[in-house]
């Protein structure tokens, strides 16, 4: 039977090294085009204090990268650790961006890692500013191949079954790679990160300029810092509406429980402010809030770009709604126990040798195979992710997008006007932001994977199958292994980031 | 064009590329070689440094090395990936586990304000030149003493042991080669220390390092002859055309001599690993690192090309001989084995642009004006 002790615990798992790691990626990705912005600036005008400035923000970019590799390897490991079930059923389709990640991104993040730190002295300025670009680029394209990955199992396109193999294969590369989802998943992620980058400059630059030292070197990395996240914040908000509006047609759960939607409803409303009723379970008549203040019209747009279109609710998704054409879970789950009861008698067919029965048992699978998954449930409401969690998380998402952009444009505009010293309060604001944004890029993170809950990968495989069949506490006991580690080196990198930025460019 | 390629075609070239890619990681674990020797041939901070600076500009290189690795297993061969990984669990979380803490040890040990002092970043170093690379070797060795695995019709794993994979350590086989491996990448360590690293009114410093790569190879050449011998003479799993496996007496001698040109990569880099450390230890050679490095490249892949062709399953089971891999039964699709064939003729491209920039970074060795500063390691 499933060991629903040895699944939390693996979730747990993954959770955390994922949130831990997901502390220092976004810094990387945002901080290594801005250390490549700076060196640019260097390189075409020839001043020495954008090199030392440079050198700078390279220092603790180096900091950060080194706990990011080390977190980062265990998360391409974890899937065969504690998710076996997983990896060989979606092996097919799954290991191919992680490989494609080693060879086209992580070399050129390695190679021209070495070379950018150590280079200065051995390697002409061009080739130097070469690397710097390079290592960007390598991070980032990195980025794209997990968030591939992530973004399959969030839409798991260009694939079918195999009964043979009893796993899904790969039909088609590049329905994987440019799958709406999966783009919507890299320019977002991606967005989002370029933004945290620029808040963590600018976090640092704030309290050079409150402690009234290193001025000059803090404005001028301000101003590059903001440029930079005013035009990705735009991207990020163009490309995050992109992202709600591909989940309303390839996760339209996901979409309910963000918005707190229990009930479906044509010309549907966002939610901008809301408080939820705790009490509010799936197909009861509570009023779902205990406060909220709604756009009118929004979530419609939003999801269906049409205002007054039909968005389904949870109880809708759950439990049907033949008007809207939507069939319930109660049916998929029928369809689904009935596919894994014809896939058992086909393997038993083949073993057996009768090819009769076999073909039989297959003509019966084949048209219930898509809710395959479903059939491994235990109720109707276990599609229901946690609406709480994604729902308070999404909205602490997109509140901070919103002020990040009014954040970005001041310090641009007091920075520019040389009086960004004088507003205090906004200062101590930006030594707040970089800490801001970082709950909200994992707050991110929370909505897109506690939102598709209880799906490993969406409507196909739920987690309690994908994963490893090892009792629970071995993986309790890496969970905490995992903690104690991952804290050590964080209180580390915090302690040596710290000193770092008192020490300033000084004798770089 | 590659998608007209018979299936098995396939396999064995991302056999062959799985190997290649084992085998480079082996020479690259010169990087862990060079962290056990630390201690040992620096007689003080400056030339720790001189150490720590010249590995710290290729540790990545060897690091994401290993994480290709898996991601190609992962994409070519995803039922052993699942049957290791999720099996042999224990053993793969401690190498993990190693190279967690490794990757933050070159950046953080000389920072002030560290936490935990740079003796403890050192040791972290030390453990993942010797646990790791001990314990990977222990898992290779599985390959030819076989696993305690069961896989059912639906291809779950269950593993038979409760040490779930830490067992393979306590065969002799398999601590044997484990250990070979350490103490060949120690010798790769030195040979390529001598290689980088400007001695200049350092001559006691070099002489130690050029001696260690001696006493490292005498260390090894036990444990590799044991492993060899042992190789030769042990019963090899094997299937004959129906897929059914069975014991076969003298698989592996079987295998060197079906495949002349296997055992002659076998023999040339031993010959080659043996030249590096004459050249390096008696003949005041730089260049040991390349002979040594193509030596343990071309040993590599002997010891993975005897593993996986000639009708042997590369991962065996002893618990249950049918549910043992083979490169035929525990690889992807046709369809994912041709894209990942097309994403895999850039390999070329990565290793040009790693070689140019190697060329261009150790251009000029890595000497006492390198370490000063707070640019160096």
């Amino acid at each position: 039977m499933v060991d629903l002790g040895m699944v939390n615990w693996a979730r747990a798992q993954f959770a955390l090294t994922a949130m831990y790691h997901w502390l220092f990626v976004p810094l990387t990705l945002g901080l290594s085009f801005l250390c490549a912005f700076y060196e640019t600036i260097y390189v075409r005008t020839g001043r020495e204090e954008w090199k030392r400035l440079t050198k700078f923000w390279m220092t603790l970019f180096g900091i950060n990268f080194a706990i990011g590799v080390a977190t980062g390897i265990i998360l391409e490991f974890e899937f065969g650790t504690n998710w076996s079930n997983y990896s060989w059923m979606v092996g097919d389709i799954f290991g191919a961006p992680l490989a494609v990640e080693g060879i086209v991104a992580f070399f050129l993040e390695a190679t021209f890692f070495a070379v950018m730190f150590f280079g200065w002295d051995r390697v002409s300025k061009n080739f130097h500013l070469f690397s710097t670009w390079m290592v960007a680029v390598g991070s980032n394209l990195s980025a794209l191949w997990i968030l591939v990955a992530n973004g399959w199992m969030q839409y798991p396109a260009g694939m079918a079954f195999n009964p043979d193999t009893v796993r899904f294969e790969m039909q088609n590369f590049w329905e994987v790679l440019f799958s709406p989802v999966a783009m919507a998943k890299f320019t977002h992620t991606t967005s989002t990160s370029f933004m945290v980058g620029s808040f963590f400059v600018i976090t640092v630059s704030c309290w050079y300029l409150l402690k009234g030292r290193h001025i000059e070197m803090a404005k001028k990395s301000i101003v590059v810092a903001s440029v930079f996240g005013i035009l990705s914040t735009c991207y990020a908000a163009w490309t995050g509406d992109e992202s709600a509006f591909v989940n309303a047609s390839t996760q339209p759960m996901k979409l309910a429980a963000y918005e707190g939607l229990y009930d479906g409803e044509r010309g549907a409303g966002i939610v901008a402010i809301g408080i939820l009723n705790p009490a509010k379970q799936p197909g009861d008549k509570l009023d779902p809030f205990a406060f909220e203040m709604k756009i009118p019209g929004l979530l419609s747009l939003l999801a269906n770009r049409d205002l007054n279109s039909f968005v389904p609710g949870i109880n809708d998704l759950v439990y049907g709604n033949e008007q809207e054409g939507i069939v319930g879970v109660g049916t998929m789950m029928e369809k689904g126990k009935a596919a894994i009861g014809d896939l058992t008698a086909y393997k038993a067919a083949k073993k057996s040798g009768d090819e009769q029965a076999a073909q039989a048992a297959l003509a019966r699978f084949t048209p219930n195979q898509p809710y395959l998954g479903y059939g491994y449930l235990l109720s109707p409401e276990q599609t229901v992710p946690p609406v709480a969690t994604t729902f308070y998380t999404f909205h602490i998402m997109v509140f901070f997008g919103v002020l990040a952009l009014v954040l970005f444009a001041c310090f641009l505009v007091f920075t520019v006007k040389d009086s960004i010293a004088e507003h205090k309060g906004l200062l101590w604001f930006g030594v707040a932001s970089f800490f801001l944004a970082m709950l909200a890029s994992q707050s991110g993170w929370v909505v897109a994977e506690v939102g598709r809950q209880p799906w490993a990968i969406q409507g196909l495989m739920p987690v309690n199958v994908a994963t490893t069949n090892i009792g629970a506490g071995s993986v309790q006991t890496t969970f905490f292994m995992f903690l104690a580690v991952f804290t050590l080196l964080l209180a580390a990198e915090i302690k040596i980031m710290l000193k770092q930025i008192k020490i300033g460019p000084e004798g770089l | 064009m590659i998608g007209n390629l018979d299936t098995a075609l396939l396999q064995q070239i991302w056999w062959i590329l799985g190997s290649v890619v084992g085998s480079l990681f082996l020479f690259l674990t010169f990087v862990q070689g060079g962290q056990t020797l630390l201690w040992q041939v620096s007689a003080d901070e400056e030339e720790k440094s001189l150490i720590i600076n010249s590995l710290g500009r290729k540790w990545e290189l060897t690091f994401t090395t290993l994480v290709l690795f898996g991601g190609a297993l992962f994409a070519a061969f995803p039922k052993f990936y699942a049957t290791s990984f999720g099996g042999a669990y224990w053993v793969w979380i401690l190498i993990l586990f190693t190279f967690i803490v490794q990757a933050v040890s070159y950046e953080y040990r000389k920072k002030p304000d560290n936490l935990l002092g740079s003796k403890v970043y050192e040791t972290f170093l030390f453990i993942n030149g010797s646990v790791g690379i001990l314990l990977i070797g222990a898992a290779v060795g599985t390959f030819f003493t076989g696993s305690n695995f069961t896989l059912d019709d639906f291809n779950r794993v269950t593993w038979t042991n409760p040490l779930r994979g830490l067992e393979a350590a306590f065969s002799l086989f398999n601590l044997s080669l484990g250990l070979f491996l350490v103490f060949n990448a120690r010798v790769l360590g030195a040979m390529y220390l001598v290689s980088s690293i400007d001695f200049s009114g350092r001559p006691q410093f070099e002489a130690r390092v050029r001696r260690s790569c001696l006493i490292s190879l005498v260390c090894a050449l036990p444990f590799l002859l044991y492993v060899l011998v042992s190789l030769l003479l042990m019963d090899g799993f094997g299937f004959d055309q129906t897929g059914k496996v069975s014991m076969v007496a003298g698989k592996y001698l079987g295998n060197l001599l079906a495949m002349p040109g296997v055992l002659g990569l076998l023999l040339l880099g031993l010959v080659l690993v043996v030249w590096g450390v004459v050249s390096t230890s008696f003949m005041n050679g730089t260049r040991g690192i390349w002979f040594g490095g193509l030596g343990t490249v071309l040993v590599g892949l002997a010891v993975f090309f005897t593993a996986g062709f000639n009708s042997t399953p590369f991962y065996p089971s002893k618990a249950d001989l049918q549910s043992s891999l083979t490169i035929y039964n525990a690889s992807s699709s046709h369809y994912t084995l041709t894209a990942m064939t097309y994403v895999a003729l850039v390999i070329p491209l990565v290793l040009a642009y790693i070689a140019w920039v190697w060329r261009q970074m150790d251009a000029r060795p890595i000497s006492a004006e390198d370490i000063e500063g707070r640019k160096a390691y």
